[in-house]
């Protein structure tokens, strides 16, 4: 136990010592959250937006106003034909199109059911995606306030659900989720994988090995720093978002930290397998950027919703562990439900944890032979 | 006769299908500086781990400091002193953290290593640059630093790999100079060299060719035996009529050369 203690204190030393490092660490989340939190604003503002009325009823003109007052979109003008809608968009001045269908009123009293069609520009899917979204939420308010029920019968356009617990349409509740999920696996897979992989290219690993230690204290002494660490940096993150955007932990914050930590084991155990495959430390990072990092941030749904991907998107998305994070926490943060509602996700990570263990331990074996 | 602190017979090792070490049998007796030589590929390396406790044999008997490789590689550990051709010690960390953190991985108490340090300043003349970062210090003072801190736990046996890689002829002159001081003081030196000017100064050396030992004995007599007025001549004599079949082998054997100034160097 004493060896193991001074190797990890050696470890600590290397972290500390080292700059970069500590900017990965500590730098980049901090400046992650604000950046995301102040700049990158994922909410709409004046998003232009036109009108093919069809119907030209009271109704109509009643849900048109409400959507130009609702102080998201600008007004972008009413066309008169469907060829329109193509050129407004082209010409980037509206970035949606609401369609009444005619007799749009009519139907709405007499069969109780009225379409509305909403055509949005989907060259920038992201924006597209949040325009239909709101559309549909200020169109469904509207129907509450007219018939005083839930009024899905009538718009027949599916709404997100994390729109519906999102109220004041925030986008910060969004990206702090993301964040975390994306730090993780940066701090946890990409600086593990690229310590171990320097304590071998500097031949250093060849000594430890030669030594008492045994490859699982050398493992575990290598990855401990990073695993509090990493606790740590969960803990500074959900702290900046609540104090500096106000966004609190709804749910259960203790489960939210357990979640947190079989997912830092999950990426810890990413980290050293990928170190067992690769040779340089320039490998490791190549390995840990290409194969974690960008599908990270583009496939787990931390920036493009899932549910917009094509099917193969789809199916790659599913076999990423950040994905299934990503709901758990969005779920325990922003719902606020407790475990019943994401037994699975965390079934599945564990499971992961679980083979990616197996795989690194029986990888470091193979390697020392 | 002389104390055998390492054993060695019939050591097979294969990977698949390929026979890194053939059937090696020899001994390596306390005190002795044991060299051992070959081209990159002869199976130096493979025999090296198995030795160390990193790998075991795929047959044979090989006992190190009494210990069985096959059986008690834990204990064989403990008893070994190791430093490799790549540089071993941390740069980022001072000459006393990187001899406190060996010190504490062998076990030993917090008193014997702070004794054992200031000795180990004092002997190499470091004493005021115990709190110098390694990166700051020229490579043949690591390199001193690094064989230093290997014998720091007092082992029987001292493992190099390739110990004087990359280093300048008067730095390599001081390191066998600590080589000969440790094997005076009844230190097992078991060195892997390509350096044939290096193997002379060996009690015995030991070359190997394609996995299987071709020749073992003192550096004079194998010169007497192969008529030839240095190792280098007897390891091209051995050694080279295979390896001009293969490119490999031959920018290995680029490396044999023999350092100006080394010749002179007398054992202490």
């Amino acid at each position: 136990m004493k060896r193991f203690l001074g190797f990890v204190k050696k470890e600590f030393i290397h972290i500390f010592r080292d700059f970069r490092t500590l900017i990965i660490l500590f730098g980049i989340p901090v400046v992650q959250i604000l950046l995301f939190g102040f700049v990158v604003s994922t909410e709409i503002k004046d998003a232009g937006i036109a009108f093919l009325d069809l119907s030209k009823d009271e109704i109509s003109r009643k849900v048109i106003h409400k959507t130009v007052s609702s102080g998201f979109f600008s007004y972008s003008g009413e066309l008169t034909s469907f060829r329109e809608v193509d050129r407004i968009m082209k010409e980037g001045k509206a970035k949606a199109v609401v369609i009444f269908e005619p007799q749009f009123g009519e139907k709405f009293f007499r069969e109780k059911s009225a379409a509305v069609s909403i055509i949005a520009d989907g060259s920038e899917p992201n924006t597209a995606t949040l325009i239909t979204h709101y559309l549909t939420a200020i169109i469904q308010n509207y129907n509450q306030e007219l018939t005083g029920s839930p009024a899905e019968e009538i718009v027949p356009v599916k709404a997100e659900v994390s729109m519906f617990y999102n109220p004041e349409l925030k986008s910060h509740f969004m990206f702090v989720p993301g964040v975390i999920t994306l730090i993780l696996i940066l701090i946890c897979a990409l600086m593990t994988s690229v310590t171990i992989t320097r304590e071998k290219e500097f031949g250093t690993m060849e000594v430890l090995l030669v030594s008492p230690l045994k490859p699982i204290q050398i493992i575990l002494g290598k990855v401990t720093p990073y695993f509090l660490l990493s606790f740590i940096n969960v803990i500074l993150i959900l702290l900046l978002s609540w104090l500096v955007f106000g966004l609190p932990v709804k749910g259960s914050v203790a489960l939210l930290l357990a979640e947190s930590m079989l997912y830092i084991l999950m990426a810890l155990s990413l980290g050293i397998l990928i170190s067992t495959v690769s040779k340089t430390m320039q490998q490791a990072i190549f390995i840990s950027l290409v194969g974690l990092l960008l599908p990270t941030i583009l496939l787990s749904g931390f920036i493009f919703p899932i549910e917009n991907m094509h099917p193969v998107y789809h199916w790659v998305s599913s076999i990423l562990p950040p994905r299934y994070f990503i709901t758990i926490i969005k779920n325990i943060m922003i719902k606020g439900t407790g475990l019943g509602f994401v037994w699975k996700e965390t079934l599945i990570l564990a499971g992961m944890t679980l083979l990616f263990m197996l795989f690194s331990i029986r990888n470091f074996k193979t390697r020392l032979e | 006769m002389q104390n055998v602190v390492i054993s060695v017979n019939n050591l097979v090792k294969r990977f698949g299908n390929f026979i890194a070490n053939d059937h090696l049998t020899f001994e390596v007796y306390q005190g002795e500086i044991f060299g051992f030589l070959g081209a990159n590929g002869a199976g130096k390396t493979t025999a090296l781990r198995i030795l160390s406790g990193l790998s075991s044999p795929t047959s044979g008997e090989v006992v190190v400091a009494g210990f069985n490789a096959a059986r008690e590689p834990e204990q064989i550990k403990r008893n070994i002193g190791y430093m490799s051709q790549k540089f071993s010690l941390y740069e980022d960390l001072t000459i006393r953290e990187n001899i406190m953190l060996y010190g504490g991985i062998y076990g030993l108490k917090k008193d014997q290593i702070r004794k054992r340090t200031s000795e180990l300043l004092r002997k190499l003349r470091f004493e005021g640059y115990a709190d110098r970062l390694i990166g700051d210090l020229p490579l043949g003072v690591r390199q001193k630093l690094a064989f230093s801190v290997a014998l720091l736990h007092e082992p029987k046996i001292v493992f190099l790999d390739e110990p004087t890689g990359g280093v300048d002829p008067v730095t390599r002159r001081q390191f066998w100079e600590l080589i000969y001081e440790a094997s005076a003081g009844g230190v097992t030196l078991f060195v892997t060299t390509h350096y044939m000017d290096e193997a002379e100064y060996c009690d015995r050396v030991c070359i190997m060719n394609e996995g299987k030992i071709v020749a073992l004995d003192t550096p004079a007599r194998l010169k007497e035996t192969y008529h030839a007025h240095s190792v280098e001549e007897v390891f091209v004599k051995i050694a080279r009529p295979t390896a001009t079949h293969n490119p490999l082998h031959q920018m290995a054997g680029s490396s044999l050369t023999s350092l100006p100034g080394d010749s002179h160097l007398k054992r202490v």
